[in-house]
């Protein structure tokens, strides 16, 4: 089959950027026999939606179209929604009477409340099940999944109104019809109307600080928790009330009191003084629209909640009710630094049952290769690398060990696409460089080679370098794309049409022969966006460039014509990361309308929709199995999405600022974030723990790689170094014992500074893209910008 | 609890005045004051909401600075038509004038000739993008090449050197602004603890790594070229080899080798009264004190009895009588002088012990005439306050003395002129102690010969 890298190749013949990819006459690369159905459907939507006009056109085959199609199914699911509020607030005449009216089913109605997943709603799985939980909020999700899920489709073409937030995670993507949104703002907002005296609230903050600061003290930690939430959301309350001066006056008292690491959400709120303000702020509506998470045990529970009714404080009763969910479990009450190892992320601490689900972050066997010449293991890179061909049915016993390895995914879980004769081809060098490898550890640091863009006035704002390390790309902030070969061998477009029809096709350098002399280079700059490019992918292939942009699109360059191939539409703000599969022909892209999409490069559509993130998607990243994507956000959180069934598998908080990158351990165990706050955290990916937090850098990480066996991790940063970890000590005793696992406490140790290798300062060059070669070499980059 | 680290809000609101200029600009008179209240609230509300905007953008575009741009972009984010004809300067001028009773900054755009624009040559195209690679580490030690920064910056040099328990290897102490930022926030027991935990527990003490002193091929081939240029007979080469000394980034780790070579070079010379090698030893002390990347203060107790000795030495030369040791002196207190300024401390009392050494020398009687000079010149390079304190008073002193020399029996050639240098150096150094003179003189100047000397 191997049909996908092939396809676009025929684009090549007559691009068509803003039509995506032109109509195929055969189906797009089928789903081995054995994929699961769940994939299928999906797929066979896109495939049936890509003839079609394009643009707009909601898939046909989904049984309630979205609402561009037809009034009808649009009107049907305002009423379900309806009845939705309805029998939450357990007004069950109303809902029979409207129900009747309306002649509805009830289990159509019990049907969107259960399985949110329902009307054409495939596309969107990732919003509901991960959706913060919570019957109302679950019956919220299902009210939204109407629109939201009909919206997938129109949601790209979402008009800017889909800005606004509307209804939890998947609102704002399918935020897709502007005049919905008002009602359901002030629906949103709407709750908080039920008020107090304002000139108390002041009162009732106090009080309940004085409670907790006199508390015992193995419960002040864990209760001070609720100081930030309920500090928003009493000054909301204030605000929304227009109680202008009571809210400045509660601001200014107690906005001392929070975590600094809250500083940036303060900011926003204090600029928020007016009823009018609360509309459009999306920070706002995160509030109100998801529930801020607060882990506490039950003894520390308890005695909140004594309190709360012995002083009959109904007032912050209510907001710990209504805004707050608080994950209770049994044991000891954390420590300050248990809770602040977790907490700091814009809704609070992911709930324990988030992380819960069953992960396979083992590596893929590469399914074996007849051709005996070219027997080859995919995990080359993890294996000993011996050198090939001697024992075939040796390396393929080391191979099906591997497989039975039970945290592998199935090999088919995910369609991959086939191999090419190249690609076995490429298999076998990097096996063959892999030989020679450098063994790295504490002893023995990687040599780091530095590749300073110069003139770039700044506007450097993406590097990616190919897995063989021959060529650089650069995304510029005046839109263009430049490609670099770092080799002795130039880049060489295909010659024309013309041209090429004089070529003897027979001739066994008929690959040399296409190449255009004329046109080798060094530098190849790829024109097409119209907006700082802000991410950069090459193809494992070699073949194939992604970019994306402010512009909004994401686009695919051939490294073959050095032309762009196909224009991504479906972001509507800026695409902030985009990333290939090591697999190659999927790919991922998130931006600021705060989901990430998964794409196929042959269809012009997305086919899953990560939402649920509550601010911009900052970085992508594809596990090394391909099966699931790692991704961080403003929101300061990092989450797993499985790209099966599009659902959120894991939600990592800690950090205290925004995500700015990502890297997956090589054995696919571990992941690594780096955030704006210049920390770096370690996580568990089995178990959903923190496992590492290392200190050291001042700035914002924007890069982090681990070496080719996993031994070190190097991170890059706008503190103008490169810093090296150790990578085995950290993971090598890890405690995950019952108590751990079961509760998610987590106790780091400092030790950041008996983990770090080195230090490499560089000339005021922050560092943005770090890469390590086969052959375990660190490549550095970054533009020189004097100061 | 987060006292100390207050959050830093800022409550500015645009004037409501300014709103009433802005609508009168639109044509529109008579702005009620409430309107232009409410007004600018709001607009006060969204300019900020678009600067928030505007960083998530400088953000992602991995700078430290906030472009026009980027509020372009975020304009176009909320959907409002960005600004036109601003670009991404450094600085937007914003002019002032008054009148009226009013206030006003405005953006000055001047108008433009056409005709200028197209006879004025074009400007050079600015340079474009390239790519350069070099090596930022090579097996875990970074390279001292021109690309890299220094290994040491100056800071961390001096760090090392006044308080050497406190530094660790490069780059590791910035933890401090980080605690402030992202870590632990305020657990008040817990930073106590941090703060405590290395000192008390000992266990995660750091030894300070034994500096290695090895020098690379390259450096050692330098190292070699530069000493036989600053002491060989080509005074081009040695105007080189000095300027390099000055200004090169990586001399951190030669800084003990050069430090040795200047000691022992003048030890060596001074035996051997070679006055052109003492002279070019000084000037490359000069040159080590001029390199802005070196912290000399770990070599001091080398360098200052070189150039101590070049100062008040009794002979540096074959023929005193007739060769201008003088100068070298003269150069060399300026040395000192120097390095009084730059490394005197409270702790190491630089400037008071070597004053006390000047000043014992001086007063003791048999002092030779040259190094009698030499004291003085170098307490006179000391400044004002040290000639007011102890060489004026005890100009009576050594006037009779050289009057004694100058005017009573001769008894010998090189007394005699070291009684002349004496005594012009002292007439230029009380001149200095006096009032200052608005010239600030040098000390190749002829003293003025209005001032008369005391000895007459």
């Amino acid at each position: 089959m191997a049909a996908l890298p092939e396809e676009p190749a025929e684009v090549v013949v007559k691009p068509d950027p803003d039509g995506g990819v032109p109509p195929q006459p055969q189906p797009p690369p089928a789903p081995p026999p054995a994929a699961p159905p769940t994939t299928a459907p999906a797929e066979g939507e896109a495939a049936a939606g890509a003839p079609g006009s394009g643009g707009e056109a909601a898939p046909p085959k989904p049984a309630p179209p979205g609402p561009a199609a037809s009034p009808a199914p649009t009107d049907r699911q305002t009423l379900l929604a309806v009845l939705q509020f309805l029998r939450r607030n357990n007004l069950h005449e109303s809902e029979d009477i409207l129900r009747r009216e309306a002649r509805l089913l009830g289990e159509e109605v019990a049907a969107a409340a259960l399985s949110p997943a329902g009307p054409g709603a495939q596309g969107t799985p990732g919003g509901e099940t991960d959706a913060t939980g919570g019957e109302a909020l679950l019956s919220r999700v299902a009210a939204a999944s109407g629109a939201a899920g009909g919206g997938v489709a129109a949601g790209a073409s979402a008009a800017p109104g889909g800005a606004a937030v509307v209804a939890p995670p998947p609102g704002k993507v399918g935020g897709g019809v502007p005049v919905e949104d008002q009602p359901d703002v002030s629906a949103v907002l709407s709750a908080y109307k039920q008020q107090g005296d304002p000139a108390l609230y002041e009162e009732y903050y106090s009080g309940l600080k004085h409670f907790i600061e006199c508390a015992l003290d193995c419960h002040r930690a864990e209760l001070s928790q609720l100081f930030y939430p309920l500090f928003v959301h009493m000054y909301l309350e204030l605000v929304y009330n227009q109680h202008e001066n009571e809210a400045k006056s509660f601001f200014e008292k107690f906005h001392g009191d929070q975590e600094c690491y809250y500083q940036d959400d303060l900011r926003v709120l204090s600029s928020l003084t007016k009823k009018e303000h609360m509309k459009g702020n999306e920070t706002m509506l995160d509030f109100r629209t998801s529930k801020f998470v607060l882990r506490i045990s039950r003894d520390s529970y308890q005695l909140l909640k004594r309190h709360l009714q012995e002083k009959q404080n109904n007032q912050i009763w209510n907001i710990v009710q209504e805004h707050l969910y608080i994950d209770i479990f049994d044991g000891m009450p954390r420590s300050k630094q248990q809770i602040d190892a977790m907490v700091g992320s814009l809704a609070g601490e992911a709930k324990r049952e988030a992380n819960k689900a069953k992960v396979f972050f083992g590596l893929l066997k590469e399914p074996e290769i007849e051709v005996p010449l070219d027997d080859e293991d995919e995990e080359g890179e993890n294996e000993e690398g011996k050198p090939k061909k001697k024992k075939p049915k040796r390396e393929s016993m080391g191979s099906k060990s591997k497989k039975q390895d039970p945290n592998a995914p199935p090999q088919t879980r995910i369609p991959l696409p086939e191999l090419k004769d190249s690609d076995k081809l490429d298999k076998i060098m990097n096996m063959k460089e892999a030989t020679k490898r450098v063994r790295l550890g504490p002893e023995c640091l990687p040599s780091i080679c530095f590749y300073t863009f110069l003139n770039a006035y700044q506007g450097l704002t993406a590097v990616d370098v190919t897995d063989d390390s021959s060529m650089i790309v650069g995304g510029f902030a005046d839109s263009t794309v430049r490609v670099w070969s770092v080799t002795p061998k130039k880049l060489r477009s295909v010659k024309s049409a013309a041209d090429l029809s004089l070529i003897d096709k027979e001739s066994d350098d008929v690959l040399e022969r296409i190449m255009d002399e004329k046109t080798a280079s060094e530098l190849k700059i790829l024109y097409g966006h119209s907006g700082p490019v802000y991410g950069t992918s090459f193809s494992p292939d070699r073949n194939y460039l992604l970019s994306c942009s402010e512009d909004g699109t994401v686009r695919l360059w051939s490294l073959q014509t050095f032309t762009c191939l196909v224009g991504y539409k479906g972001h509507n703000y800026p695409v902030w990361d985009t990333q290939f599969s090591p697999y190659g022909y999927y790919f991922v892209s998130g931006g600021h309308d705060r989901v990430a999409r998964l794409w196929a490069t042959d269809h012009y559509q997305p086919l899953r929709i990560f939402a649920g993130h509550l601010a911009d998607v900052t970085c992508t990243r594809f596990h090394p199995n391909s099966n699931y994507i790692a991704t961080g956000s403003a929101d300061r959180t990092v989450r797993l999405w499985d790209v099966l069934n599009g659902n959120c598998v894991r939600i990592f908080t800690g950090h205290k600022g925004p995500i700015h990158s990502l890297a997956f351990s090589p054995n696919g165990r571990f992941l690594a974030t780096g955030a704006t706050d210049g920390r770096v955290l370690l996580w568990d990916i089995g178990h959903g723990l923190m496992v590492g937090e290392l200190k050291g850098h001042t700035d914002t990480v924007y890069a982090l790689r681990f070496s080719r066996d996993g031994e070190i991790l190097a991170s890059g940063s706008m503190d103008n170094t490169v810093r090296l970890w150790d990578a085995v000590k950290v993971f090598e005793d890890l405690e995950t014992d019952d108590f751990t696992t079961a509760t998610g406490h987590i106790n780091l140790p400092e030790n950041s500074q008996d983990l770090l290798l080195g230090t490499y300062m560089t000339k005021s060059t922050p560092v943005i893209h770090l890469h390590f070669t086969r052959r375990n070499l660190l490549l550095a980059s970054g533009a020189y910008s004097p100061q | 609890m987060a006292e100390e680290k207050k959050l830093k809000l800022s409550h500015t609101l645009l004037p409501a005045e300014s709103m009433k200029v802005m609508a009168e600009a639109m044509g529109i008179a008579q702005v009620p004051e409430e309107t232009s209240q409410l007004l600018a609230d709001e607009v006060s509300y969204r300019i900020k909401e678009i600067a928030q905007d505007a960083l998530k953008f400088m953000h992602m575009g991995k700078r430290r600075k906030l472009t026009t741009g980027d509020v372009d972009y975020a304009l176009k984010l909320k959907n409002v038509e960005p600004l036109y004809g601003f670009h991404a300067q450094e600085f937007i001028p914003f002019r002032y004038a008054s009148g009226g009773g009013r206030e006003l900054y405005f953006y000055e755009e001047k108008e433009v000739d056409l005709s200028d624009i197209i006879n004025t040559p074009l400007p050079r195209v600015p340079l474009d993008v390239c790519l350069k690679a070099h090596w930022l580490s090579i097996e875990g030690t970074q390279p001292a090449i021109p690309e890299n920064p220094p290994p040491a910056p100056k800071e961390q040099q001096k760090a090392e050197a006044t308080e050497p328990l406190k530094s660790t290897k490069p780059g590791q102490e910035e933890n401090g602004p980080l605690k402030g930022q992202g870590q632990s926030a305020a657990a008040p027991d817990g930073k106590g603890k941090e703060k405590k935990a290395p000192v008390l527990e000992g266990a995660p003490l750091k030894l300070k790594p034994r500096s290695i002193h090895e020098l690379s091929v390259e450096q050692q081939l330098y190292y070699k070229e530069i000493t036989e240029a600053c002491v060989g007979s080509c005074e081009a080469k040695r105007a080189e080899a000095l300027q390099s000394i000055a200004t090169d980034p990586g001399l951190y780790q030669m800084l003990p080798r050069f430090s040795t070579f200047i000691s022992e070079g003048v030890r060596v010379n001074v035996v051997q009264n070679n006055l052109a090698l003492l002279i070019y030893l000084m000037r490359m002390v000069k040159a080590l004190m001029d390199n802005p990347t070196l912290y000399l203060e770990k070599y001091l107790h080398e360098l200052i009895p070189a150039v101590m000795t070049c100062i008040v030495s009794r002979q540096l030369c074959l023929r005193p009588d007739v060769d201008n040791h003088w100068a070298l002196r003269d150069f060399a207190a300026r040395l000192i002088a120097q390095i009084c300024k730059n490394f005197s401390t409270t702790t190491n009392n630089i400037q008071s012990r070597i004053t006390k050494t000047f000043t014992k020398s001086w007063v003791d009687e048999k002092t030779p005439w040259t190094t009698r000079y030499g004291s003085i010149a170098g307490l006179a390079e000391l400044g004002h306050d040290v000639i007011k304190t102890l060489i004026l008073p005890r100009l009576q002193v050594e006037g009779e003395r050289v009057r004694g020399i100058v005017e009573g029996p001769v008894v010998s050639n090189i007394d005699k002129i070291g009684a002349d240098h004496v005594q012009s150096l002292l007439l230029v150094s009380a001149g200095e102690g006096g009032p200052p003179r608005p010239p600030p003189s040098t000390l190749s100047c002829p003293p003025p010969p209005a001032a008369a000397p005391p000895s007459r």
